[in-house]
């Protein structure tokens, strides 16, 4: 068998490894590539140094749209996590109907982000309109309005997680803690808690790199109005590379810059909360 | 493991590995079965002749939405009459230079594109083929409507379209006014403001709504800020500027209060409102002024008619009495210079029969189809309503104002300045609107010095 596996990995790798040199490997460098040149579209490159990182550091709106990212992230990151979490403990109590409250709470994550920003655009639109209000006038709509709107659709998906780990602590490690008289949050900061940290490790990994990653949501919702105020990171990359002429490489240049620091936030996040993982 | 069982596996895991490379090699099927349709005997190097033969392919990234449906239609037409096959692909509203970016860096890129005048042709013009001397060059009904590079014409536009105020004259009427009362903006506003006061009692709005969605936004960060720009350029005596000065601004200012505070909807509500929106609202006769173009007809027909007139865009300036509606394009051909010899030819070819054959012309030109007026000797009357009252200004005397919009210096500069419109609309201070004053003049000298 394992001969098998060794003579005919190349048939069942093969294609999987094409897609991901295809669709992902070369993209990249040429990614990286390009945003050293000035072009207009990815075949007529011409290499300009590193004038297209300069100009990205001098756009006011990339810095501005950095900040607003940020802020979003943090909110988002604690506010889906806790709410995810505290409905993971409720859900994983005996109560009537959890099946169909967890499959409930699930369910936005089922829907694509361009379709949910418009439906939600309409919700929060149709609210607003009775006060003489539109969700593009404001900066803080728009900002709360994607909130909410991330909220709704990520905390289902953190509490499955939470409740698949959940479930995986031993029963009798509440009991023990229970009989030696620890009250409900002892328990929970004590025992669930540090026993749940791979769960929290892979949730606040999601949850902050989906909160900086956004774009579907922000197109959609607000489309960076009021003047570019409610703009992220990955919408100002967009239309720096397609809205702009000219501004293609300048576009690319802020790519790289946002990947570098997804990876390093997301690394850095890894590195502090694997720390607190234990071992059962 | 028997042997074919192996076979089996292979075959299997190779058709999985080609599913995969499907999608990139599928779309050139077409030009592959059509030089075998074109009857030339297989082995003969294709291309060769000169003729315009079915060697080449076309395919045009159109720009209008809204004729789409009459694209694909002509397209098919021309591929049965001719064997030349012609792909159509429409980009979506708002959404045509970044579909041109993408489309062509592919190996088949579109042969036919468009550019919306000297500042879009900026980005293009290393992909435009010289036009000078072609055939289609020759039935220009006039050498303005050539977009030039120097000396090598990049573009060649293939309608003129003309817009202003789209008036419902049965409404009007049951205001107690008829086209003949408005000749100034004066004469506008006080109507408009008029038929607010008593919007109640009549049950309809002077404007309807101004709205800054993606899909409406253009009419006012585009076509109404035309006025300002188009009288400047007219006092200064010039075409283009590097500065702009503002000087009419606040005749910019007024006619904008004048749409946002008479329209059908609280003016904080602007930012939501599409354009759909504003359609529905003409027709549905809940408001009297409609600012739109002749291109709009098939949306607005419904109306009826006789119901159907048009007003100049009055702002207060210049020779009111003689001022006409905006005429005008912002739509070139260009066709791709790094397409294959065959292509362009074909592509050319395609050109110069959509505006000299009988059926391209009935169908650019035709009400029903496409209702364009086209700068080419063949040009047909329309049955276009708003087209012909746009003649009768004309025919008239009254000067038709020029659309000075492509001189504008980026479409971030549009964008900008419709953000500061609409955070203008929700709250109308004077801080907003040195926003706006600053998006106009500060960001136009900023964004042509890039």
């Amino acid at each position: 068998m394992e001969k098998t596996i060794k003579r005919y990995f190349p048939i069942f790798l093969g294609p999987t490894f094409a897609a991901f040199i295809i669709g992902f490997i070369v993209p990249f460098l040429m990614g990286i590539y390009l945003s050293f040149c000035d072009f207009r579209t990815v075949i007529d490159a011409k290499p300009n140094g590193i004038d297209n990182y300069i100009r990205a550091f001098q756009d006011t709106d990339f810095v501005h749209a950095f900040g607003f990212t940020a802020l979003f992230t943090v909110v988002t990151l604690v506010l889906i996590n806790v709410i995810a979490f505290a409905v993971a403990m409720v859900l994983t109590r005996e109560i009537k109907g959890t099946n169909l409250f967890r499959t409930v709470f699930f369910m936005p994550n089922l829907i694509g982000g361009i379709v949910l920003g418009y439906v939600w655009q309409l919700i929060f639109n149709g609210i607003l309109a009775r006060y003489d209000l539109a969700l593009k006038i404001s900066a803080k709509y728009g900002f709360w309005g994607l909130v909410v709107v991330i909220c709704w659709q990520q905390i289902g998906y953190m509490m499955i997680i939470y409740i698949a780990g959940l479930q995986s602590i031993p029963g009798d490690l509440n009991e023990a803690a229970e009989i030696d008289g620890a009250n409900g949050w002892q328990r929970l900061w004590n025992v669930t808690i540090p026993n749940m940290m791979p769960s929290i490790t892979i949730c606040t990994f999601l949850t902050l790199t989906n909160g900086f990653k956004l774009f579907d949501q922000n197109l959609s919702l607000t489309a960076g109005e009021p003047m570019k105020q409610t703009e992220m990171l990955a919408l100002n990359i967009f239309n720096t590379f397609y809205g702009r002429v000219g501004y293609q490489g300048v576009g690319q240049a802020k790519a790289v810059l946002f990947f570098i620091l997804v990876v390093g936030l997301g690394l850095i996040q890894l590195k502090m909360t694997r720390s607190k993982e234990v071992q059962q | 493991m028997s042997k074919s069982k192996k076979i089996l596996a292979l075959a299997l895991s190779a058709a999985m590995a080609l599913s995969l490379l499907a999608g990139c090699g599928g779309e050139k099927a077409p030009s592959g079965s059509n030089a075998n349709g074109g009857g030339s005997t297989s082995g003969a190097p294709a291309g060769n002749d000169g003729t315009s033969g079915a060697a080449g392919s076309v395919y045009y990234l159109n720009f209008k939405p809204e004729q789409d449906g009459d694209w694909q239609e002509l397209a098919k037409l021309y591929t049965q009459e001719t064997g030349v096959e012609v792909k159509v692909q429409t980009a979506a509203s708002g959404q045509y230079e970044t579909t041109l970016m993408s489309e062509i860096a592919k190996t088949d890129a579109p042969t036919l594109f468009q550019v919306n005048g000297p500042v879009g042709l900026a980005n293009w013009k290393d992909y435009c083929y010289d036009l000078s001397g072609s055939k289609i060059a020759g039935e220009l009904s006039s050498d303005d409507f050539a977009l030039m590079d120097g000396s090598a014409m990049s573009g060649i536009a293939y309608v003129i379209e003309t817009y202003g105020i789209i008036v419902n004259t049965k409404l009007l009427g049951e205001a107690g006014y008829s086209l003949d009362d408005i000749k100034s903006f004066a004469d506008l506003k006080k109507v408009a403001e008029d038929i607010t006061a008593r919007k109640d009692e009549l049950g309809f709005s002077a404007f309807t709504s101004a709205g800054m969605d993606g899909s409406s936004d253009w009419r006012f960060k585009t076509h109404l800020a035309n006025l300002p720009i188009y009288f400047e350029y007219e006092a200064d005596g010039i075409g283009d500027t590097d500065a702009i000065k503002g000087t009419y601004l606040d005749n910019y200012r007024a006619m904008w209060d004048l749409y946002i505070n008479n329209c059908t909807c609280a003016p904080t509500l602007l930012s939501a409102k599409t354009g759909d929106d504003s359609v529905a609202e003409f027709v549905t006769e809940q408001a009297v002024f409609y600012q739109n173009g002749t291109w709009a007809y098939g949306d607005v027909a419904d109306v009826g008619e006789e119901n159907l007139g048009m007003l100049p865009i009055y702002i207060g300036v210049g020779d009111e009495a003689n001022q006409g509606l905006c005429t005008g394009t912002e739509n070139y051909w260009c066709v791709n210079k790094n397409a294959k010899p065959e292509d362009i030819q074909a592509t050319l070819d395609f050109m110069y029969w959509c505006v000299t054959s009988e059926t391209g012309l009935e169908y650019m030109c035709s009400g029903d189809h496409m209702g364009f007026v086209v700068p080419f000797k063949g040009n047909l009357e329309s049955s276009n309503l708003l087209v012909n009252i746009a003649n009768d200004y004309v025919a008239n005397g009254t000067t038709s104002v020029k659309w000075c919009f492509p001189t504008m210096p980026s479409e971030e500069w549009k964008n900008v300045l419709g953000s500061a419109l609409t955070a203008y609309a929700a709250d109308q201070t004077d801080a907003n609107w040195e926003t706006v004053r600053a998006a106009f003049v500060d960001n136009w000298a900023a964004e042509k010095s890039k």
